[in-house]
């Protein structure tokens, strides 16, 4: 097969992990060394055949992909519009996305030598892969869940331990996500030698955003693959959510050099951008550091971090990825926000519609639709990425629903 | 030549000097002023005044308490630099000011340094600054006359220290053992410290080097301040006033620590 090669136009990050003006490598000197070498390594990887022929044979084994482009025909009758499709990532092992990550880095973990691996996670879904990943190599593992997120997902939690993993509960500042983050950063601080810390997320220091882009630019090519063997052409836009903003990456990057497509991520709005309790940080965020790079955060005026709220706990991050950010900058990306509430609407919808429970923060992304959907035509494509599916939050679901009927 | 340089110039071969790290507005905003008079009247010979952030990552519990605290104290970067130019009026104590980038970013990098300056800071120490990014902030120090100053830590190379050494003016901070801040038991702050500050002394040639993390006590710090110029005592100082304060007389308390610290019992 002939392959024209196009040049991208698209080039981030640069050489110094930079995407426009975020990103870096903000942390302590002890943890250069270890920056440094997962960099190099990574490089090495990538370029190496065995590496990749390990990785994609895992995804295809293991993973279980390519994961379905499954056209949604109630849900496109529902609005009465363009067409919808679903990239499924909930059908991914595991029950989402994550897990392409997670058996990359470690993966990594494995050429480097490292036996011992920590991983901090909100709603669980990375802390279940990690464990997975992990017990499937072998290797010992850590999670770190803020308190708050461990009585939320609990079922993640037993999943995780059932697994192997030891769960390390963070009492600290929010007890979610953001302080879980900072206690395994101080655990890796601390055991940097022999420790690789597995982040989840397109956030923190270079290489990281990049690296994680890499293990989940798979959805991407995926979806553009297979919606150009159904249609015969590049979708019209395509939504994902965006907390840290992983899956939203992994499923837009193959896309961002085609100017026709337009791009929208999905926040969590809470109970709205302006109630003080939302964690919409494109909307409401101003630029600033926090675990190791430098992105959009939601700050106070003296530059303390403020609580992040979303009813999803994998959104209830008062940072984002710092490719969104630039992305943001850039206008390549739209970001929008949507309420608690319309979440919930969206996971109600998408349930009786399409007998797909969906994730939470992929339930934000899906409540876009009654914004977007009026906006189209009949011949506009519309891809979803449904990025996780909702066994894990059955609880906060139930326990919604129910408040709202009393 | 600034404060610290003087104060390095002024002390001799054979003495070591002490820096002492207090986070701001702990544990209330009224003490810090008093404390830092107090430290310098009982040993201290260089200030390290915290900035607090609400995400300290670099930190142990117990600083990361002491920023909780102070944050809840309604601490702010324009009570910092208030302080500063109250003890200006009593003393010329070296002062640096060591906090997270963010408060800095979010205040304004360039009108920070400027009112630093003004306020009468000698100094910054910025543990999430790595050399690769002192970018951000290395000129406005620089026009403003604030010593930046790096660390580096067991497992830097020697080509980096020769950065670090390169890059600092003061002197060179160094994590004296892998992990956050907090005071250690006394086998871990080993001899393996000492050979650790060898190699930095081979490589660390134009700046005086201070070590620090898990120093807390006076035989400590003569253990593992033996290569180095001085050493840099924080945790363990917070932990004496978290143990006594608010009781009557916590702060001789804590004077008399600070003494037993440099000069032993």
């Amino acid at each position: 097969m002939s392959t024209k090669t196009k040049t991208k136009k698209y080039t981030f990050p640069d050489e110094r992990g930079y995407y426009g003006k975020f990103g870096g490598k903000f942390v302590p000197e002890i943890l250069i060394p270890a920056i440094q070498e997962l960099e190099a390594e990574f490089q090495k990887a990538k370029n190496d055949e065995t590496f990749q022929k390990e990785f994609k044979s895992l995804l295809d084994e293991y993973v279980g992909r390519p994961t379905k482009l499954t056209f949604a025909n109630r849900l496109t009758e529902h609005y009465g519009k363009g067409k919808i499709y679903l990239k499924r990532e909930d059908l991914c092992h595991t029950g989402a996305h994550k897990i392409n990550n997670a058996i990359g880095q470690v993966l990594l973990a494995r050429r480097m030598g490292k036996k011992r691996i920590i991983a901090e996670t909100g709603a669980g879904q990375h802390g279940v892969a990690t464990a997975t990943a992990c017990a499937k190599f072998g290797l010992d593992c850590v999670v770190y869940m803020g308190e708050e997120d461990m009585v939320r997902q609990k079922l993640n939690v037993d999943r995780m331990t059932l697994l192997g993993a030891e769960v390390r509960g963070v009492s600290s500042g929010s007890k979610t996500l953001k302080d879980a983050t900072n206690e395994a950063i101080r655990d890796w601080v601390t055991n940097v030698d022999t420790t690789f810390y597995i982040i989840g997320s397109v956030v923190g220091p270079h290489p990281y955003p990049m690296m994680v882009r890499y293990f989940h630019e798979v959805i991407g090519r995926e979806t553009k693959n297979q919606v150009h063997e159904y249609e015969g052409r590049n979708p019209d836009h395509l939504v994902a959510c965006v907390g840290g903003g992983s899956n939203a990456i992994g499923f837009f990057y193959p896309f961002i050099d085609d100017e026709d497509v337009n791009i929208i991520g999905i926040e969590a709005a809470g109970f709205g951008v302006d109630s003080g309790q939302t964690a919409a940080t494109m909307s409401k965020g101003t630029p600033g550091i926090l675990h190791g790079s430098l992105s959009y955060l939601l700050q106070s005026e003296e530059g303390q971090i403020e609580l992040a709220h979303s009813i999803s706990a994998g959104l209830d991050y008062p940072g984002v990825g710092p490719e969104h950010a630039h992305l943001k900058d850039l206008g390549r990306v739209n970001y929008h926000a949507v309420t608690d509430d319309e979440a919930m609407d969206a996971v109600k919808l998408l349930s009786k519609t399409e007998g797909i429970i969906p994730a939470l923060e992929t339930a934000h992304a899906f409540a876009w639709l009654e914004k977007l959907m009026p906006e189209t035509s009949k011949d506009d494509i519309i891809i979803l990425n449904c990025s996780g599916r909702g066994d894990k939050d059955m609880g906060t679901i139930s326990e919604f629903i129910r408040e709202k009927e009393n | 030549m600034n404060r610290i340089q003087n104060t390095f110039t002024e002390k001799g071969n054979d003495s070591k000097l002490m820096s002492l790290f207090l986070t701001a507005g702990f544990p209330d905003l009224d003490a810090t002023v008093d404390l830092i008079l107090g430290f310098e009247k009982n040993g201290a010979d260089i200030i390290e005044l915290g900035m607090p952030f609400s995400d300290p990552l670099a930190d142990g519990p117990t600083i990361q308490y002491s920023s909780d605290v102070a944050i809840q104290n309604g601490i702010t970067m324009e009570k910092i630099f208030g302080m500063v130019k109250e003890v200006r009026k009593q003393s010329e104590i070296p002062i640096i000011l060591m906090g997270y980038m963010n408060p800095v970013l979010r205040y304004g990098v360039e009108k920070f340094c400027a009112r630093a300056e003004e306020a009468g800071v000698d100094g910054l120490i910025i543990p999430d600054i790595p050399i690769e990014e002192g970018g951000i902030i290395e000129q406005h120090a620089k026009n403003s006359k604030l010593s930046l100053i790096y660390l580096v830590a067991p497992n830097t190379s020697d080509e980096r220290m020769k950065q670090a050494d390169e890059k600092s003016q003061g002197f060179v901070y160094c994590v004296s053992v892998t992990g956050v801040t907090g005071a250690r038991e006394g086998e871990e702050v080993s001899k393996s410290v000492n050979r650790f500050i060898e190699r930095v002394k081979t490589n660390i040639t134009h700046n005086p080097v201070m070590v620090g993390f898990g120093i807390k006590s006076h035989e400590d710090a003569v253990d593992i301040a033996s290569n180095a110029d001085g050493f840099i005592v924080g945790s363990a100082l917070i932990d004496t006033i978290k143990k006594n304060y608010p009781n009557e007389g916590w702060q001789s308390a804590l004077f008399s620590f600070v003494h037993s610290l440099k000069f032993g019992n």
